[in-house]
């Protein structure tokens, strides 16, 4: 291999730009082929492979490959490949093309090996994938994006202060380990700005607020790369942070309440994305080999059997129009693959034996249990049964199964099938077959098994008796059309509402402002008619002026008390 | 509706997958007294723990979710203006 190989990110970008070009046949392959070409090229990467490239004063390292780097590099390909199948049929250009983006941002983040590098990539995923809620053109995708948006430039921005921070402080811009490090200010920056990314409180809701607002297609390519990419820098910069155990843990059981909550099919599934970062955050928080090396395979399956459930639920909407548990049901009838499909993907969340969510998660809690960590092991026993509750048995039964509502909607288009079939195939494949997937893993120091008798035993338990919970208690979670309310009030509700209260001293400024700059004129005995009459906006504008100093000092006045502090 | 109804819809068929359930219940648990199942804590090795933590762990779920739901469930308009 040369050093002049192309950074197989950037090759999926280039190609997305070449998309619109193309007609439509070529357009097709170029889908299929552009993420096999970044998977063979990511395979080919020597090991201890860096590729330097000078940027003003730094080096940057465009790429560095680390093992985990390179086992998420290739997941990023697969699923590119796959929800690129999946979105054939009926994805807008816009969307294919920030897709492509989207995933070669991905993939250039979890290889990049200086903080640089790593920021631009991940602006461009905030971008790219704001893109793809807004290429679904609805309503309600225009303003989930908007929020969407918001979040994730406050995330970036909350990342950038951390590098500048981190740079000032050390005098570099690699991108390693932080631990053991002081805690300072770039620590905690660059923790938020990763933990932002990864869903993780107060800031959650985002998840569920845009995925399900985008395309069938749209929410396969959202749920795979941004909260995966966190998960990735986390797991190189903070593992064995033990405060990433407690925020872990929250973020498995605010999944599973939420998901209890909600009617909405697209949205349970969300929530239960921030359920599964849960269990990979509190992994590397527990950071022993066997955690770290768990987290990495429970991301790889956990984009499987995600995506899976999101393409089932998106050929249901596809082929319905209908989002809600209280529409659906009875779909099994004419939509066996589909159903199968999903049930497939939530066994796989749920962890039973012979798929693959069961050899990655349990690699977490047995982590847990050899560091004697009992509380949280028993936690994470109990949240296996809520994954169930919520992913593994509500999503399938109410949409597929209940109440027959009477839909007879054909199963899905072809190349949707294939892309679940493909999926499907991975799911139990890895489940019965885990060895090409712990190959991916860098050495483990102690050799793990985890098909053994009492394991497999004690699991079926667990899950079978937590789906006898569910059906018992079936009568208690009736739908309701309702939503949850969540931090995302804050900013829906309570700053909206206090710049409707603002607004009247708004103008009450503006008059104040007007008549001082009156008698201002009068007081230097100036013709103020005159002036106003020659340029008409002309106070206007001074208002405008004044309004902006007075924020401009403001914000000096903030800047000058947080700095006196230090 | 005109068709017949689905045999997995019917009620003779529910009946029968209830009986399957509780027959794989029963089995899943009784299989625990010819496996050794290795304890790390304590509590964890009692018997047939995985089966009442389990069922325990979802009831406690759904009964929080339905206590918080009464606090923080709102209107599918709310945020609408």
């Amino acid at each position: 291999m040369t050093n002049l190989m192309i950074p197989p990110g950037l090759l999926l970008v280039l190609a997305a730009f070449l998309l619109p070009l193309l007609p439509s046949l070529y357009r097709k392959f170029l889908l299929i082929a552009a993420p096999i070409a970044s998977l063979i090229l990511i395979l080919l990467i020597p090991d201890d492979y860096s590729l330097k490239l000078p940027f003003l004063e730094y080096e940057l390292l465009i790429i560095k490959l680390t093992p985990f780097g390179k086992l998420f590099a290739v997941i990023f390909s697969i699923m590119a490949l796959v929800g690129n199948i999946y979105a054939l049929n009926q994805a807008k250009l816009t969307e294919l093309v920030s897709a492509m983006i989207y995933a070669g941002s991905g993939i250039s983040v979890v290889l990049a090996g200086d903080l640089i590098t790593l920021f631009i990539f991940w602006e461009i995923m905030a971008i790219a994938s704001t893109m793809i809620l807004w290429a679904n053109n609805t309503s309600g995708s225009r303003k989930a994006g908007i929020r969407y948006l918001l979040v994730h430039l406050f995330g970036g921005v909350i990342l950038m202060i951390g590098i500048i921070s981190y740079y000032s402080e050390t005098g570099k811009i690699l991108f390693e380990s932080m631990v053991g490090r002081e805690a300072t200010v770039s620590y905690w920056f660059i923790l938020a700005g990763f933990l932002i990314n990864a869903g993780a409180p107060p800031l959650s809701a985002w998840i569920a607020d845009a995925y399900p607002e985008a395309s069938p297609s749209g929410s396969v390519f959202l749920s795979a790369f941004t909260t995966k990419t966190a998960v990735y820098v986390l797991l190189i910069a903070f593992a064995g942070t033990k405060l990433l155990i407690f925020i872990g843990l929250y973020m498995v059981f605010y999944g599973i309440i939420y998901a209890l909550l909600e009617n909405d099919m697209r949205r349970i599934l969300a929530y239960s994305i921030i359920n599964q970062v849960g269990f990979m955050v509190t992994g590397i928080g527990i950071g022993t080999d066997l955690a770290l090396n768990g987290v990495a395979a429970h991301a790889f399956a956990h984009i499987i059997y995600k995506a899976l459930l999101i393409m089932s639920a998106g050929s249901v909407l596809y082929r319905t129009g209908y989002r809600k548990c209280t529409d659906l049901g009875g779909l099994f009838q004419t939509m066996p693959v589909t159903a199968v499909c999903g049930i497939i993907g939530a066994l796989s969340i749920s962890a039973f034996p012979l798929t693959s969510g069961f050899i990655s998660k349990s690699m977490i809690s047995s982590a847990a249990a050899y560091e004697h960590l009992s509380v949280i092991w028993y936690l994470l026993l109990a949240a296996t049964a809520g994954v169930f509750l919520h992913a593994g048995i509500k999503f399938p039964w109410f949409v597929f199964f209940q109440k027959d509502s009477g839909l007879r909607p054909a199963e899905a288009p072809l190349n949707m099938r294939l892309s679940m079939y493909i999926f499907s195939f991975l799911c139990i494949g890895l489940g019965i077959y885990p060895d090409p997937l712990y190959s991916l893993l860098p050495a483990l120091k102690t050799s793990y098994v985890p098909y053994d008798a009492a394991h497999v035993v004690t699991q079926i338990q667990l899950l079978l008796f937590s789906g006898l919970a569910f059906f018992i208690l079936l009568p208690m979670m009736k739908r309701t059309l309702t939503i949850s309310l969540d931090f995302d009030w804050f900013y829906r509700r309570l700053l909206p509402g206090l710049v409707n209260l603002l607004e009247p001293l708004y103008y009450i400024g503006t008059a104040t402002i007007k008549r001082s700059i009156k008698t201002l004129y009068k007081k230097l005995q100036l013709e103020p008619d005159s002036r106003i009459k020659q340029l008409g906006y002309w106070s206007l504008s001074v208002e405008g002026m004044v309004w902006i100093s007075l924020l401009i000092f403001g914000i000096a006045l903030l800047t000058i008390f947080t700095y006196s502090t230090y | 509706m005109n068709e017949k109804i689905h045999w997995l819809q019917r009620k003779t068929t529910i009946k029968k997958l209830w009986i399957i359930l509780y027959c794989l219940l029963a089995i899943s648990v009784l299989v625990e007294l010819f496996v050794d199942v290795k304890a790390y804590f304590g509590l964890d090795g009692s018997f047939g723990f995985s089966a009442w933590f389990g069922f325990g762990a979802c009831v406690l779920m759904v009964l929080f979710a339905k206590l918080l739901g009464w606090l923080i469930k709102r209107d599918e308009q709310y945020y609408n203006d």
